[in-house]
């Protein structure tokens, strides 16, 4: 096959792994601050992508400008569910933690399922078909249009803890719980936060993706575990290890793809997983928590 | 009295810290030896070194003959090494008989008779009473009796004991100091203790090693290393009679 | 053998023992009292109730969250399933050839996972990318027929050939009610055994375990391969009762998040919890399905739903599983060890 097409599908996989990457954002996000292990992550931008589908269809708006409110809708809908249900969690064992993100990953599913059904809808906009073209590389638009959006709303993340006093007071939180406790800090509503934060990213993310892949309930559960090979290879806790594991994989699932049959992308990223499971566990860039 | 344990130019480092330098001393069969010294002098790190929970960076560690560094936990146990932890780590949501038997089992691979083995046991170390209460539910000082308990049940030769009277009470300390020396009066069981108490070094050793920083800088028996003046001032202040 | 039996019965409150001899008396007649559609609820309970209680030993005994356990139900199934059809080998025999595969499957992520010190949730995460890789995997595979499935011949309803594992419902209710209480007497077994003792003493703090002389990583191991090796035998009868097979549906993450329902609401760790659970979950499951229908309503997902918020209602509420909570008002609480 000619260079080019390897580049094109390159470029593409690149792009769209930009999108994983600020999914997976979210997840380290939560994982970073609150540590909790957000098992129903997937699932949350199966909810956004369901209200990108139903805006569209509906009211033909398109999901770019959609992207935050839609946000937004899931930046509450994650303050709710950590400030309501599960900041308990945070002192129990582990697994019961884990269960209970299983628990709630069940219950969105299966709703989608019940309220949709198990068809697959897309999001047709005036530009699907759209490319641009530099030289021999031609680069579809949505995937440019996602990819871009994906590096904005990072880049303002990123902005946010690094110069907002919020921000400031949320790495305090993960860097040191009692001593944000003693300092004063309203650690419930700050966790609270950083998780909306986090189910913001992947609001947006979901929005974006629906530009680029057809939606089903089933989406849920293959993003779950997508964003948890992301994260645990680019380093649980450590936000740009999000975005290099996002690219990454999207890189090496394009290029799969193309040289071997497509379902077995997801195979590579499994076996990837396993690799730094077992020799990097810290990932790229994460520091080791284990 | 031939060495049991023996320790030569030992040495441990973390990172930048050296935690143990250079140290060589040898634990006779049959005695109950001490090892004190202000905190952060190495002492725990010396115990680790020895159960396998660390291994040297220098040095060797020869038990019953044979070395043993970079040996696992569970195996310097088999060997005949156990130990306690200094903040008491009993297994709590079992009774008090089921932690003795979870070393007892060790030797005694019949449920049966380890049983017996560890209602034995309770039985010397005044816990059988208890036998059924949870872990959990123990008394500071009963909780560091039944770590020894589960410690000797799984019939070591050498006893780590790593401040095992930390916290309790002078009659508290009594008894156990009447508890150790008995065992090892009895059974021949070698001791070596990491201890603060002096009251309870001063009854019970029979040879003291000092550990500042990292180095030895005294041995003998108990009453030639309190009166030694680099112990007195690192760390005892003042001598103690 | 009078000693083992005794040595069984130990510990078991005359309360206890009755309830249970109630309860198998009820359950060997089940099959001359209720219509058929019941008696495949029950076979699917009990299936459940199996696998559940082989998962049981992996993580309330030996402390590993696995989130990944349908791959020993599928590589069982399809070891089975893949010499029965080939080669006209029995299932009794095809189980024999699964047992080592699923055992040996285990002893290779139980290695990975203890020599490179991944635990709890990475643990989970790694179980399930191996099932995934199963079914990918699978999917691919030509001389299994890949994704277009295994399919077995079709029993006949009249004749019952237990060797071969072709009859009535009958007769497979009776192979996993056996198998159940088989797994049950296992599991007490070992629980109250040596072993059962160090998983505990492992399971509360590890490195005292290490200290207290246990090889820790060789009792974690046996914990993983019995479990797996338990669980084949599930594989080999859903492959002979429901007769196809495919990746996509046998290896499915959803059918190993369906084995851990049970035993987590029952109560991870007990003996009864797993039984407990699967008769909880799917007896109210199917009632609510037979509502549904009742009135008019076809809800695919309706059944998940439901699952979901009964681990949802029990991981907030009853952590320890319903079965313990119960067996304090019964009375006939069990003791650990």
């Amino acid at each position: 096959m000619p260079l080019d097409v390897y580049l094109n599908v390159a470029v593409g996989g690149i792009l769209t792994g930009l999108v994983y990457g600020l999914m997976a954002l979210g997840l380290s996000v939560i994982f970073g601050v609150v540590r909790v292990v957000n098992f129903a992550h997937g699932e949350m931008m199966s909810i956004a992508m369901y209200l990108a589908v139903v805006l569209f269809s509906g009211l033909h708006l398109d999901p770019l400008i959609m992207l935050a409110p839609i946000a937004a809708v899931l930046f509450v809908f994650g303050y709710a569910l950590q400030a309501g249900l599960i900041n308990p969690f945070i002192t129990r064992p582990e697994h019961s933690q884990f269960l209970l993100l299983v628990a709630l990953a069940i219950i969105i599913v299966n709703t989608l399922l019940i309220v949709f059904g198990p068809d697959a809808r897309t999001v047709q906009t005036s530009y699907a078909y759209d490319s641009f073209q530099l030289g021999t590389l031609i680069v579809d638009a949505t995937k440019l249009y996602a990819g871009g959006a994906a590096i904005l709303f990072a880049a303002l993340l990123f902005g946010f803890f690094r110069f907002t006093l919020i921000g400031k007071a949320i790495r305090a939180c993960a860097d040191n719980h009692i001593g944000a406790l003693v300092v004063g800090l309203n650690v419930r509503h700050l966790y609270a936060l950083t998780f909306a934060l986090g189910a913001a990213c992947v609001g947006a993310a979901g929005t974006m993706m629906t530009l680029i892949i057809d939606v089903t309930p089933m989406v849920g559960p293959t993003y779950t575990l997508l964003a948890f090979v992301i994260v645990v290879t680019g380093g649980l806790g450590s936000m740009p290890g999000a975005l290099i594991g996002g690219v990454l994989i999207g890189f090496t699932e394009a290029l799969a793809g193309l040289l071997f049959t497509p379902s077995a992308k997801s195979m590579f990223a499994f076996a990837i997983l396993v690799l730094v499971l077992l020799f990097r566990p810290q990932g790229i860039l994460g520091k080791r928590v284990i | 009295m031939t060495a049991l344990l023996s320790l030569e130019r030992v040495s441990k480092r973390f990172r930048g810290l050296v935690a143990v330098d250079n140290v060589s001393f040898d634990v006779p069969e049959g005695s109950l030896f001490a090892v004190i010294g202000p905190n952060g002098a190495g002492k725990t790190t010396l115990f680790n070194m020895i159960a396998g929970a660390m291994s040297p960076d220098a040095g060797t560690i020869v038990f019953a003959g044979t070395p043993i560094n970079g040996l696992t936990p569970d195996a310097a146990c088999r060997r005949g090494i156990a130990r306690t932890f200094q903040l008491v780590r009993p297994f709590a949501a079992l009774s008090v008989e089921d932690n003795v038997m979870v070393g007892a089992l060790l030797r005694h691979h019949d449920v049966g008779t380890a049983r017996e083995r560890a209602q034995a046991l309770l039985r010397d170390l005044d816990l059988y009473d208890k036998r059924h209460q949870l872990a959990s539910t123990l008394t500071l000082p009963d909780r560091k009796r039944l770590e020894v308990a589960r410690a000797l049940a799984t019939e070591p030769k050498l006893l780590l004991l790593d401040e095992v009277m930390a916290g309790l009470r002078p009659t508290e300390t009594d008894r156990m100091v009447a508890t150790l020396r008995a065992l090892n009066r009895d059974s021949g069981l070698t001791i070596l203790l990491i201890e603060h108490v002096m009251r309870a070094v001063m009854a019970l050793a029979l040879r003291v090693l000092v550990l500042d920083h990292g180095t030895m800088i005294a041995t003998g028996t108990p009453q030639e290393v309190v009166h030694d003046p680099a112990v007195v001032q690192s760390y005892l202040g003042a001598e103690v009679v | 053998m009078a000693a083992m039996i005794a040595r069984l019965a130990e510990g078991v409150s005359p309360r206890a023992a009755v309830l249970l001899a109630a309860l198998l008396a009820a359950l060997l007649l089940a099959p001359f009292i209720v219509n058929d559609y019941l008696l495949t609820v029950l076979i699917i309970i009990l299936y459940f109730a199996y696998t559940g209680q082989a998962w049981n030993i992996m993580m309330g005994f030996g402390g590993q969250l696995s989130l990944g356990h349908a791959i020993y139900v599928g590589l069982g199934a399809y070891i089975a399933a893949f010499l029965f059809t080939r080669y006209g080998i029995g299932p009794w025999l095809g189980l024999l050839a699964a047992i080592p595969v699923a055992a040996a499957c285990g002893a290779v992520i139980g290695f990975l996972a203890f020599r490179f010190s991944v635990a709890g949730v990475y643990f989970a995460i790694l179980t399930i990318a191996f099932a995934e890789f199963a079914r990918i995997g699978f999917d691919h595979l030509d001389f299994v027929n890949a994704s277009s499935g295994l399919f077995l011949p079709v029993a006949q309803y009249a004749h019952n050939d237990l060797w071969r594992l072709r009859g009535n419902p009958a007769m497979f209710y009776y192979v996993i009610l056996a198998a159940t209480a088989l797994a049950l007497i296992l599991c007490r077994m070992l629980l109250h055994s040596r072993i059962g003792y160090f998983w505990l003493a492992i399971r509360e703090d590890e490195q005292a375990a290490r200290a207290a002389g246990i090889d820790t990583f060789r009792y974690k191991m046996y914990a993983v391969m019995i479990s797996a090796a338990a669980t084949s035998f599930a594989g080999v009868f859903y492959a002979f009762f429901y007769n196809n097979l495919f990746p996509e549906t046998v290896f499915n993450i959803g059918r190993s998040i369906e084995i851990i329902l049970g035993p987590v609401i029952g109560g991870i760790g007990t003996l009864f919890g797993p039984i407990l659970g699967a008769f909880l979950l799917t007896g109210l499951a199917e009632t609510l399905n037979s509502v549904l229908i009742a009135f008019g309503v076809d809800l695919p997902g309706a059944k998940q739903v439901f699952y979901g918020i009964c681990l949802l209602f029990v991981v907030v509420a009853l952590p320890e599983g319903v079965w313990p909570w119960l067996a304090r008002r019964l009375g006939i609480a069990e003791r650990s060890p």
